[in-house]
C-alpha cells in the first residue's frame, strides 16, 4: 500500500469509536439495538484498520531477515504524518504544537492487541447486560436478569474509552498521548461509577465493598495526583527537547545534546516525573489503592480498564519513552532502583494481598497490580522488550480472566434470582464451588487464562513473557553484577510463585468441589455473547507467547528465533546502539545469551505454586462452613494481607483526615466563620450603633414629615415590587431584550450618520 | 480561506442557542451549560478575529487566542463555582429548577 493510504488509515483508527460515541449520545440513545450495533461497527472498523496497518508491518518484517530486519532497523517509524495544531511562543517562525500519528513496530503490536481485546469485550458486554431480556427499570443499579436500562450509555462510554486508547497508541507525541490518557481517565470515572445508585450494607464477615460512586471518585482523584506530576514532566520534556515528538526527542543526537545541556541527573528527574503518571495509571504502589475498588464497575469495564486500555497505557508510556529512561538509568542508578524497586515491591505486595482475597474479582484486581509491577520492574532494569512482551500477553489472559469471572458472577446472580437470595454476595468465592460442571466453557477458558497467568511452562503465553523478564534480570546480575538485577529477580520469583498459588486457589475455590451454597447449585452457563469471546481470547492466551521463544532456547542453535524481540526491539535498536557507543546507556537491545537459571526458576516457581495451591485447596476442596485453610498457618499475617496491608486505612489517617480537618476547621471555621464573618459582623454592629443614634435623632427631629414621605414610597413600592419576581431567567430575558434594543438603536443611529455624535459621547 | 463572516455566523448561532438555553431551560445545570455555550461563542469570535487579523498583519501579537484561553480558564472556574452553588442549593432546597429558586421574590 502506498504511504499516503497508510497514513490516512492510521489517522482513521481512533476516529470510528470516537464518532460512535457522539452518534450514540446524540441520536441513538433510545434505541438499544442500534446503539450496540453502532458500537460494534465502530470497533470493528478500528480493528480492520489497525490490523491492516499491523499486518502490513509484520509483512515488512517477515520479508526481511527475521533476526536482523534492516529495513525496520533503519526506519522503525514506517508510517508518520502530522499537522500543525496550536501556535505557541515564537509561532511566526513556525513553532507549533503538532498533532500526529506514527506507527513503529511497538505500535504495531499494540494495534494488534488493543482493538481485538476491546472487540471481544464489546461482544461480551451485549450478553453481560442481558440484551433481549425484559428491560430493567432501575437506573444506576444492576438489574439482575433484566436488560440494563442504561445500555446505550454504556456502549457510548465504552466506545469513547476504546477511541481514546487507540488515539494514545497511534499518537506520535506526548501531548496527544496525554489527551487520550485524560479521556480514558474520564471514561473510567464514569464507567466505574456506572451503577451510581448502588449501595452496600456492611455485613460482618462479608467482603467490604465501597459504593461505585465512591470508587469512581477515588479512582479519578488518585490518578489525578499522578497526572499533575506527569504534566510537569511533559512540560519539562518540552522545555528541554523543544518538541514532544517521540522519535525526534528520543533520537540519539537529541538525547546526547540534552545530556550535555542539563546533565543525565536532570534527565533522571524528568524520567521520574513522567514515570509518576505510570504509577497512577498503572496502579503501582503507592498509588495502587484505586484499582481494587475500580472493580465496582460492571465486569466488562474491569476487563477494559485492567487489560486492553487504562493500565496498559501506563506501561505503554514508559516503554514508549524508554530511551530517556535508559539514559537516566545508566547515568544514575538511583533511577533504576526507584523504578525497578516500585515495580518489584508492587508485584510482591499485590501478590500477597491477592492470596487472601475472597472476592473473585478482587483476586484478579490485585493480580493485575502485581503483573503490572512485573512490567514496571522490567523497564526499571532496562528490559525493554520483556516489558513490551508481558504487556501484550498479560492483556490477553487478563481480559480473558476478567470476562470469565464476570461470567461466573453472572451465573451466580442467576442462582441468586432462582432461590430468591439477595443477601449472599455472588462475588464471594467462599459461596461458590463446584461450578466446573455448571459452567464448563467458563471453567475451561478460566483454566487456560489462569494457567497463562501462573506461567505454566511451554504451553501458555504468560510463561514466555515472564521468562523473558527473569532472563533479563538474571543477566543483569550474572553479567554486570548489578544488584538491582538480583533484587528484581528474587522479588519477582517470589511474586511469581505466589501468583501461581493464588491462581490455583481461585480456580479450586470457584470451580472444584461441591457447590457450597444454593446460589452455586443453581448457577448456569452464560449465553453465547459471553462465551464466544472467552473461547477466542483463550486461544490467544495460550498461543500468543510462541512468537517470543528465546533465541537458542535450551541451548539449541538456530532452531528458535525470538521474532517478538527482533521485531519490537527494532523500534529503538538503532538509537540505543548509538547511545551505547557514546556510553550513555549500559545495554544494547539485543537478545541474551542462553542461560538455564532463569528458565529453571520460572518453571520451578510456576509449577511449585500450582502444586502447593492444589495440595491446599484442590485436593480436598473446601466444604460448607469450613474456614480458609490459609488462616491458621499465616496467623495475623492473613488478616494483614486480607486487609490489603491497611494502605487505605493509612491513607485515611495520613492524607484524607488532615485534608478534611484543614477544610472543615481551618478554612470553614477559622477563616470563613471567624475572620471573614467576623469583619462583616463588626461592620454590621458599628452601623447598627450609628443607626440607633440616628433613630433617636430622627424620632425627635423629623418625626412625621418623614413618615408622610415614607407612606408615599410604600404605596409606590407596592406597585413596583410586582416586577420583582425573583426568577433569574426573567431578569435575563428582560436585560437581554434591553441589550438587543440598545444594539438595534445604536446600529440604526450609525446608519443615519449619527456615528460622530455617538462617538463623541464616549470620549 | 473560509470567509470571516461564516465564523461570526456560527458564533452568533452558538450564542443564541446558549441564550435560549439560559432563558428557557428549567434545570440550573442546563443553564450553566448554556452559559458555557455563550462563552465559547465569544471564544470563536476572538480566535476568528485574531486569525484574520494575523493574515493582514503577520507580526500581530497572539492576543486573540490568548484571550480565548483566559476565557476558557475563567469558564472552568465559573463552572466549578456554579456547580458547587447548585449542589449546595440542591442540598438545602431539594431542587435545581431555576423557577423554584425565587428567594428574592418581592
Amino acid at each position: 500500500m502506498s504511504q499516503e493510504t497508510l497514513q490516512t488509515l492510521t489517522w482513521l483508527i481512533p476516529a470510528g469509536p470516537l464518532l460512535v460515541f457522539f452518534l450514540i449520545v446524540l441520536f441513538t440513545k433510545h434505541n438499544r439495538t442500534l446503539s450496540w450495533v453502532l458500537a460494534w461497527a465502530g470497533v470493528i472498523g478500528a480493528l480492520v484498520l489497525s490490523w491492516t496497518i499491523a499486518f502490513n508491518m509484520f509483512g515488512t518484517y517477515l520479508s526481511h531477515d527475521i533476526s536482523h530486519p534492516e529495513e525496520l532497523l533503519e526506519h522503525p517509524v514506517q508510517v508518520a504524518s502530522s499537522i500543525d495544531w496550536l501556535p505557541i511562543g515564537d509561532f511566526a517562525n513556525g513553532t507549533w504544537l503538532k498533532m500526529g500519528v506514527a506507527v513503529d513496530p511497538f505500535t504495531a503490536v499494540m494495534l494488534f492487541m488493543v482493538p481485538f481485546a476491546v472487540f471481544m469485550i464489546f461482544i461480551y458486554s451485549v450478553g453481560y447486560h442481558n440484551y433481549g431480556k425484559p428491560p430493567g427499570t432501575e437506573r444506576g443499579t444492576p438489574n439482575h436478569g433484566k436488560e440494563e436500562p442504561m445500555f446505550s450509555r454504556f456502549f457510548a462510554l465504552m466506545s469513547l474509552f476504546a477511541g481514546a486508547m487507540l488515539l494514545l497508541v497511534v499518537s506520535d507525541n506526548l501531548l496527544m498521548l496525554f489527551i487520550g490518557w485524560e479521556i480514558m481517565g474520564f471514561c473510567s470515572y464514569s464507567l466505574i461509577g456506572f451503577w451510581y445508585a448502588r449501595d452496600y450494607q456492611l455485613v460482618p464477615g462479608a467482603i467490604p465493598h465501597i459504593s461505585p460512586r465512591r470508587a469512581a471518585i477515588k479512582a479519578f482523584m488518585t490518578t489525578r495526583v499522578a497526572d499533575v506530576v506527569m504534566l510537569l514532566g511533559i512540560v519539562y520534556f518540552y522545555s528541554v527537547f523543544g518538541t514532544l515528538n517521540f522519535s525526534q526527542a528520543l533520537s540519539a543526537g537529541s538525547l546526547e545534546h540534552a545530556a550535555m545541556e542539563i546533565g543525565v541527573g536532570m534527565l533522571g528527574v524528568m524520567a521520574l516525573l513522567i514515570f509518576a503518571g505510570t504509577v497512577g495509571k498503572s496502579a503501582q504502589w503507592p498509588l495502587h489503592v484505586w484499582l481494587p475498588d475500580a472493580m465496582e464497575g460492571p465486569t466488562p469495564v474491569s476487563a477494559t480498564i485492567h487489560a486492553a486500555a487504562m493500565v496498559s497505557a501506563g506501561v505503554y508510556l514508559i516503554v514508549r519513552i524508554f530511551p530517556l529512561i535508559a539514559v537516566a538509568i545508566e547515568g544514575n542508578p538511583g533511577v533504576s532502583w526507584v523504578i525497578a524497586g516500585i515495580g518489584a515491591f508492587t508485584a510482591l505486595m499485590a501478590a500477597t494481598i491477592a492470596m487472601a482475597q475472597n472476592d473473585v474479582k478482587g483476586v484478579l484486581a490485585y493480580s493485575t497490580i502485581s503483573q503490572l509491577g512485573f512490567m514496571v520492574a522490567a523497564v526499571g532494569i532496562g528490559a525493554y522488550v520483556a516489558a513490551a512482551f508481558h504487556l501484550i500477553t498479560h492483556a490477553f489472559f487478563k481480559a480473558l480472566l476478567f470476562l470469565a469471572s464476570g461470567s461466573v458472577i453472572h451465573g451466580m446472580e442467576h442462582g441468586a434470582e432462582h432461590v430468591h437470595d439477595h443477601h449472599t454476595d455472588p462475588q464471594d468465592m467462599r459461596y461458590m464451588g463446584g461450578l466446573r460442571h455448571k459452567m464448563p466453557i467458563t471453567f475451561w477458558t478460566f483454566l487456560i487464562g489462569g494457567m497463562s497467568l501462573s506461567g505454566l511452562p511451554l504451553i501458555t503465553a504468560g510463561f514466555w513473557s515472564k521468562d523473558e523478564i527473569f532472563a533479563d534480570a538474571w543477566y543483569l546480575w550474572s553479567h554486570d553484577t548489578n544488584a538491582t538485577g538480583l533484587f528484581v529477580f528474587v522479588m519477582l520469583a517470589v511474586a511469581a510463585f505466589l501468583t501461581a498459588f493464588y491462581t490455583m486457589r481461585q480456580i479450586s475455590l470457584t470451580f472444584l468441589g461441591k457447590p457450597r451454597t444454593p446460589l452455586a447449585e443453581h448457577a448456569h452457563e452464560s449465553n453465547g455473547f459471553m462465551t464466544v469471546p472467552l473461547v477466542l481470547l483463550s486461544v490467544l492466551a495460550a498461543i500468543a507467547g510462541f512468537v517470543g521463544i528465546p533465541d537458542n532456547f535450551l541451548g539449541t542453535e538456530g532452531v528458535f528465533v525470538n521474532m517478538y524481540h527482533h521485531f519490537v526491539g527494532a523500534t529503538i535498536e538503532e538509537p540505543i546502539a548509538e547511545l551505547y557507543d557514546l556510553h550513555l546507556v549500559g545495554h544494547k537491545i539485543e537478545t541474551l545469551p542462553w542461560s538455564w537459571t532463569p528458565l529453571a526458576t520460572s518453571v520451578v516457581v510456576a509449577l511449585g505454586g500450582l502444586l502447593v495451591g492444589y495440595l491446599i485447596y484442590g485436593r480436598k476442596p473446601l466444604t460448607k462452613e469450613q474456614d480458609d485453610p490459609l488462616i491458621r498457618p499465616l496467623g495475623p499475617l492473613h488478616g494483614f494481607f486480607q486487609n490489603k496491608w491497611y494502605w487505605d486505612e493509612l491513607y485515611q489517617v495520613v492524607f484524607i483526615r488532615p485534608v478534611v480537618y484543614f477544610s472543615e476547621v481551618i478554612v470553614f471555621e477559622v477563616m470563613d466563620k471567624g475572620i471573614i464573618d467576623g469583619i462583616l459582623h463588626l461592620v454590621a454592629r458599628t452601623f447598627y450603633a450609628i443607626g440607633r443614634g440616628a433613630k433617636a435623632t430622627e424620632e425627635a427631629v423629623f418625626g412625621r414629615a418623614v413618615d408622610w414621605v415614607k407612606d408615599q414610597f410604600l404605596a409606590m413600592t407596592k406597585e413596583v415590587r410586582q416586577l420583582q419576581t425573583g426568577k433569574v431567567q426573567e431578569y435575563v430575558l428582560v436585560s437581554g431584550l434591553i441589550a438587543a434594543a440598545l444594539a438595534f438603536m445604536i446600529i440604526f443611529l450609525i446608519n443615519f450618520g449619527w456615528s460622530e455624535q455617538i462617538m463623541s459621547w464616549f470620549q | 480561506m473560509i470567509p470571516l463572516s461564516w465564523y461570526l455566523l456560527v458564533a452568533a448561532l452558538l450564542f443564541c442557542i446558549g441564550l435560549y438555553g439560559v432563558v428557557a431551560r428549567r434545570n440550573a445545570v442546563a443553564i450553566l451549560m448554556s452559559v458555557e455555550l455563550m462563552l465559547n461563542a465569544v471564544n470563536i469570535n476572538l480566535v476568528a478575529f485574531w486569525r484574520y487579523g494575523s493574515v493582514l498583519n503577520p507580526d500581530s501579537a497572539p492576543i486573540g487566542w490568548a484571550w480565548a484561553i483566559f476565557v476558557l480558564t475563567v469558564a472552568a472556574a465559573e463552572a466549578a463555582v456554579g456547580l458547587a452553588l447548585i449542589i449546595s442549593i440542591y442540598r438545602r432546597r431539594d431542587s435545581v429548577i431555576a423557577e423554584e429558586l425565587d428567594l428574592l421574590k418581592n
